[in-house]
């Protein structure tokens, strides 16, 4: 089933382990979560072990991601938002790694699992929500109450706002989800038009050009959109943060 | 499924014995996989396999947490470490910069004043110079005009004395033309005083 474009997303066991009746088994994505963390954190850890004032090229990336990530935070979440920081350099890091490593040939795309994407937007909204009603009890309710709404509009407002804000762990985790999945596929589905049009002989052969042609473009914008989700789910996250920092200043 | 369809259709038709095998053959030609089942036991879209999800939780809190722990414990604060030691640094730097452009301006301030100082004792030492010679050139044109003085009026004196002298001679003379002309005149003598006497008082008119 070589040609299947769901295949890549199969979910393999490679050590189980059942606790208490239930798979915890080590699989395919397990095995993909240890390379991301450990690929991510390795070139952080390894870049900047020299410490030089003047950056090589590579302590120049790691610098970069800092001052990128800290600079969409301050921007997003104001000075008080930094002590998220951590959290947001991490999801954008993993996030990023995740994706990137997904563009290997026969590699797991973990963001491809809604159940993951589904896990980090419920840990960003979780973080949010209680990060909220600790700093301002129940003036963080405030969020749901933007100013300036005539009275006879405001259930109706609130309604609103309240539905949107529940649906942000789902859009944010669908958004990347589908993001990844469409386009693994889009590119599995082109490759697989290339492999079986060249069955057909000289012509078939002259024909998967085109598809051919198709796969190299489309991997092209697969790097970009694999950076891209990850800086739209860490925009996302300082952007929700800041309802956590400020509530009712929108 | 219109191709497994169609494949079985033909195979029932070529050869009735290979009917059973149709759907097998059919799933090999399924190149959209969208209706892909008994690959696996679900038979679900594998992303939404949900028979998964515990372990992919599980396994993501694990690696997510041991990635934020290193992050925060290690990577950020090294980064923030070694971006903070470039700051401080360039901020030396500027300061050791701004220490020497001040140094350099002092420098160029002290000479500013000694090129000034140099110039106004230049001025002064040719001020001194000029009033010296000045005072000089007067005082020489004074000596020069003072000897000239003396000697216009020992030119003078001595113009004075040769005309008195020559007014004196000129009475001499007239007494003596005086006597030789009464003389010539009248034929007689006449006194030297009367002569003298007369001439004075022609000399008076």
């Amino acid at each position: 089933m070589s040609n299947d474009p769901t295949h890549q997303f199969l979910v393999n066991k490679i050590v189980p382990i059942e606790i208490g009746g239930i798979d915890f088994s080590f699989t395919n994505a397990s095995l993909f979560m240890v390379a991301t963390v450990g690929a991510a954190a390795g070139f952080l850890y390894l870049t900047t072990s020299q410490r030089s004032v003047i950056p090589t090229r590579m302590q120049s990336v790691s610098e970069l991601s800092y001052e990128f990530i800290a600079s969409m935070l301050r921007e997003g979440a104001g000075s008080h938002g930094m002590k998220f920081f951590p959290m947001v350099f991490s999801l954008f890091m993993f996030i990023l790694t995740a994706n990137l490593l997904g563009m290997f040939p026969y590699f797991f795309t973990i963001t491809s699992q809604i159940i993951v994407t589904f896990a980090l937007a419920v840990f960003v909204v979780g973080t949010v929500i209680l990060y909220g009603f600790y700093k301002h009890g129940l003036g963080f309710l405030k969020l749901f109450v933007p100013h300036g709404v005539p009275g006879a509009l405001l259930p109706l407002v609130v309604a609103i706002e309240v539905i949107s804000f529940l649906s942000r762990p789902i859009s944010l985790s669908v958004r990347l989800f589908a993001n990844m999945l469409a386009g693994h596929i889009t590119l599995k589905v082109f490759a697989g038009f290339v492999a079986s049009l060249s069955a057909f002989g000289a012509l078939g052969i002259g024909g998967a050009v085109l598809p051919l042609i198709m796969t190299v473009a489309l991997t092209g914008l697969e790097f970009l959109v694999a950076f891209l989700q990850a800086y739209v789910f860490a925009v996302l996250t300082c952007m929700y943060l800041n309802d956590a920092v400020h509530p009712g200043s929108h | 499924m219109f191709v497994t369809a169609a494949y079985a259709q033909q195979s029932t038709t070529t050869e009735g014995a290979e009917a059973h095998d149709a759907p097998a053959a059919g799933e090999v030609h399924t190149e959209t996989g969208v209706a892909h089942e008994g690959e696996h036991g679900s038979g679900v879209f594998p992303p939404f396999d949900s028979t998964h999800f515990a372990s992919q939780l599980l396994w993501l809190a694990i690696t997510f947490g041991l990635f934020y722990l290193l992050m925060s414990k290690v990577i950020i604060p090294r980064i923030g470490g070694i971006l903070e030691k470039r700051h401080d640094r360039i901020a030396q730097d500027l300061d050791e910069a701004s220490r020497l452009k001040g140094e350099a301006d002092a420098a160029i301030a002290s000479y500013e004043q000694e090129l000034a100082n140099a110039k106004a004792k230049g001025h002064s030492i040719a001020d001194t110079a000029r009033e010296e010679a000045k005072s000089k050139s007067n005082a020489d044109r004074a000596a020069v005009e003072a000897e000239l003085a003396k000697k216009i009026t020992a030119a003078e004196a001595r113009i004075a004395e040769i005309k008195s002298k020559a007014l004196a001679d000129v009475g001499a003379i007239a007494e003596e033309t005086a006597t030789a002309v009464v003389k010539q005149l009248i034929g007689g003598d006449v006194t030297k005083t009367e002569i003298a006497a007369a001439v004075k008082a022609s000399a008076g008119n």
